[in-house]
C-alpha cells in the first residue's frame, strides 16, 4: 500500500498530489470567481426590470441543469463557439483551448449562479433602514453598498457561501471525465493502472473528507469571528 | 426679508391614486423647534420624509437657508446627485427605529457618516464622535453595539449621529414612538436639551405633553392638509379648527 503511494516512477504518490494541488487551485479559483460574480449579479438585479430578468434566467437556467451537463456543454460548446467567431473575422487557424480554462470557467458559471441566490437571500434579510440610514446621511451608493451592507450581507451568507464551497469542491470531480489531471482523474488514472481501484478510490475519498472538514472548521472560525456582536 | 432656515412650499406627495400631501407649507426659522402633530394617515411622517427627500415630492418647493433645493425626478425615482448628497448630509435624521448601523459600534456609527460623507480626518471624527456621545449621555457606552443597547441608548446613539455632523436642521420621525414607556423620557429629556441649545429641529410626534413644552410652532396635519398651526398655546388650548380641536382633546387625555 505504501508503495502505491510512494514517490517517483514506482508508486503514485506524486500523481495524486500533483491531482490535488490541481483539485484544490481549480476549487479556490472558481470560488473566488464565482462569488464575486455572484454578488456583481446580485447588484445587477436592482439595476433594473431587464436586468432583473436576464439575471433571473441565468440563475434558472444554470441550477436547472445537472452540473455535469454544464460541464460538458461548456467543455464542447465554448471551442466551437470561439471559433466560430474567430472564423468569422477571418481566422481559420485551431483555437486550442485548455481543458482546464473550460473547467474553470463551468465551475466558476455554476458558482455565479448558486452565490447569487446565496447574496439575494441575504440582503433581502438586512432590514431596509439599514440602507435608508445611509441615504439620509448623504452617503454615495457605492459607500453605503461598501461600508454598510457588503459587511452585513457577509456575515449572512457566509453559512450559504460555506456549502457552495463544499459542493464546488466535489464538483471539481466531475471535471475528471474531461481529462483535466485534478485528484479524481489522477486516481482514476492509478486505480486503471494498477488494478486496484479501490484503494485508489478510497484514498480519493479520504483525501476530499479532510478537506471538506477542515473547511468545515475554517467557516465555523470565520463566523464565528465576524458574527454582529450580540446578535446570534 | 424672511429667513427660513428650512422650508417647503406647495408640497404634494402621491402614491398613484392616492394624494397623501395635498399642498403643504412650512417653514422653521433658525432656532424653531417646529412640531407635527396628526392622526397617523395624516401625511406627518411623508412630510418630514420628502424634507431630505427620502420621499420624492409629487410637486413643491425646497428650501435650506433661503436657497432652493433642486431635484430632479426621473421615471418617478430621485435623480441622486451630489448636491442632493450635501443637501441631505447637512440635515440630521432621526428615525423612528434608530436605524443604528448593527454592525458598528455607537462610537463608529456616530464617526461613520462624518468620516465617509464629510470627509473629516480620523482624529476629527473621534474628536467629535466623544463631544456628540458626551451630549447625550453615552460616553461611556460608545464602544456598545446597537444589540447591547437599551432602545433609550440607542435612540441616543441615533441622536448623536445626527448631532455630530453639525447639521442645519434635525429631524425627527416619531422618535419616541418604538420606546417602552419608561424609556421614553431619557430620550425627550435630551431633545429638550437640544432644543435649548439653539438647534433649529422639525419633528413628528405622538407626544402631546412634550410637543407643548418644546415646540415654539406646532402643526396640525389631517389628511394631507395643515389644519391649524401657530404657537402650541394657540393649538393646544384655543385652536380655530374644530378638527384640531377634537384630536388635541382625545390626545391628551
Amino acid at each position: 500500500m505504501f508503495e502505491l503511494l510512494s514517490f517517483g516512477d514506482a508508486g503514485w504518490g506524486d500523481e495524486i498530489s500533483r491531482g490535488l494541488v490541481t483539485t484544490l487551485i481549480l476549487a479556490v479559483i472558481c470560488f473566488v470567481t464565482g462569488t464575486f460574480v455572484g454578488l456583481m449579479l446580485t447588484l445587477l438585479r436592482r439595476a433594473g426590470r431587464f436586468s432583473r430578468f436576464v439575471v433571473g434566467a441565468y440563475v434558472t437556467v444554470l441550477r436547472g441543469v445537472p452540473e455535469l451537463l454544464v460541464i460538458y456543454l461548456f467543455f464542447f460548446g465554448t471551442g466551437v463557439f470561439v471559433r466560430g467567431v474567430a472564423a468569422s473575422f477571418g481566422y481559420t487557424e485551431y483555437i486550442n483551448l485548455s481543458g482546464f480554462f473550460l473547467a474553470a470557467l463551468a465551475l466558476t458559471c455554476i458558482t455565479a449562479a448558486y452565490s447569487a441566490e446565496v447574496f439575494r437571500g441575504a440582503a433581502s434579510s438586512i432590514p431596509p433602514g439599514q440602507a435608508e440610514a445611509a441615504r439620509a446621511f448623504g452617503f454615495k451608493p457605492s459607500k453605503a453598498f461598501r461600508l454598510i451592507e457588503l459587511p452585513q450581507l457577509i456575515v449572512v451568507a457566509l453559512p450559504g457561501l460555506g456549502n457552495i464551497w463544499l459542493i464546488l469542491l466535489k464538483d471539481t470531480a466531475l471535471v475528471s471525465l474531461t481529462s483535466v489531471a485534478e485528484l479524481m482523474r489522477q486516481s482514476t488514472v492509478a486505480a486503471g493502472a494498477t488494478f486496484r481501484p479501490f484503494t485508489f478510490y478510497a484514498i480519493a475519498a479520504a483525501i476530499y473528507f479532510i478537506i471538506s472538514m477542515f473547511s468545515e472548521r475554517a467557516v465555523t472560525a470565520v463566523e464565528r469571528r465576524i458574527a454582529i456582536t450580540g446578535e446570534r | 426679508m424672511t429667513r427660513h432656515q428650512i422650508s417647503v412650499e406647495n408640497l404634494r406627495k402621491s402614491y398613484g391614486q392616492l394624494e397623501v400631501l395635498k399642498g403643504v407649507s412650512l417653514a422653521a426659522d433658525k432656532g424653531e423647534v417646529v412640531s407635527l402633530i396628526g392622526s397617523s394617515g395624516s401625511g406627518k411622517s411623508t412630510l418630514l420624509r420628502c424634507l431630505n427627500l427620502l420621499e420624492v415630492p409629487t410637486s413643491g418647493a425646497l428650501t435650506l437657508e433661503d436657497q432652493p433645493v433642486e431635484y430632479v425626478v426621473r421615471n418617478g425615482a430621485l435623480n441622486e446627485t451630489r448636491a442632493i448628497r450635501q443637501y441631505r448630509a447637512s440635515l440630521g435624521m432621526v428615525f423612528q427605529n434608530f436605524n443604528l448601523w448593527r454592525h458598528m459600534t455607537a462610537a463608529q456609527n456616530v464617526q461613520a457618516p462624518l468620516r465617509h460623507v464629510l470627509g473629516l480626518s480620523k482624529s476629527e471624527a473621534h474628536e467629535r464622535a466623544e463631544r456628540a456621545l458626551e451630549q447625550v449621555g453615552l460616553f461611556d457606552r460608545r464602544d456598545h453595539y446597537p444589540s447591547q443597547l437599551s432602545g433609550g441608548q440607542q435612540q441616543r446613539a441615533a441622536i448623536a449621529r445626527a448631532l455630530a455632523i453639525e447639521p442645519k436642521v434635525l429631524l425627527f420621525d416619531e422618535p419616541t414612538s418604538a420606546l417602552d414607556p419608561e424609556l421614553v423620557k431619557e430620550v425627550l429629556n435630551v431633545i429638550v436639551k437640544l432644543a435649548e441649545g439653539g438647534a433649529t429641529m422639525m419633528l413628528v410626534t405622538h407626544e402631546m405633553r412634550f410637543a407643548r413644552e418644546v415646540s415654539s410652532k406646532v402643526a396640525f396635519l389631517d389628511a394631507g392638509q395643515i389644519e391649524e398651526t401657530g404657537p402650541p398655546s394657540q393649538v393646544f388650548d384655543a385652536p380655530s379648527s374644530e378638527r384640531c380641536a377634537q384630536f388635541v382633546s382625545s390626545a391628551s387625555h
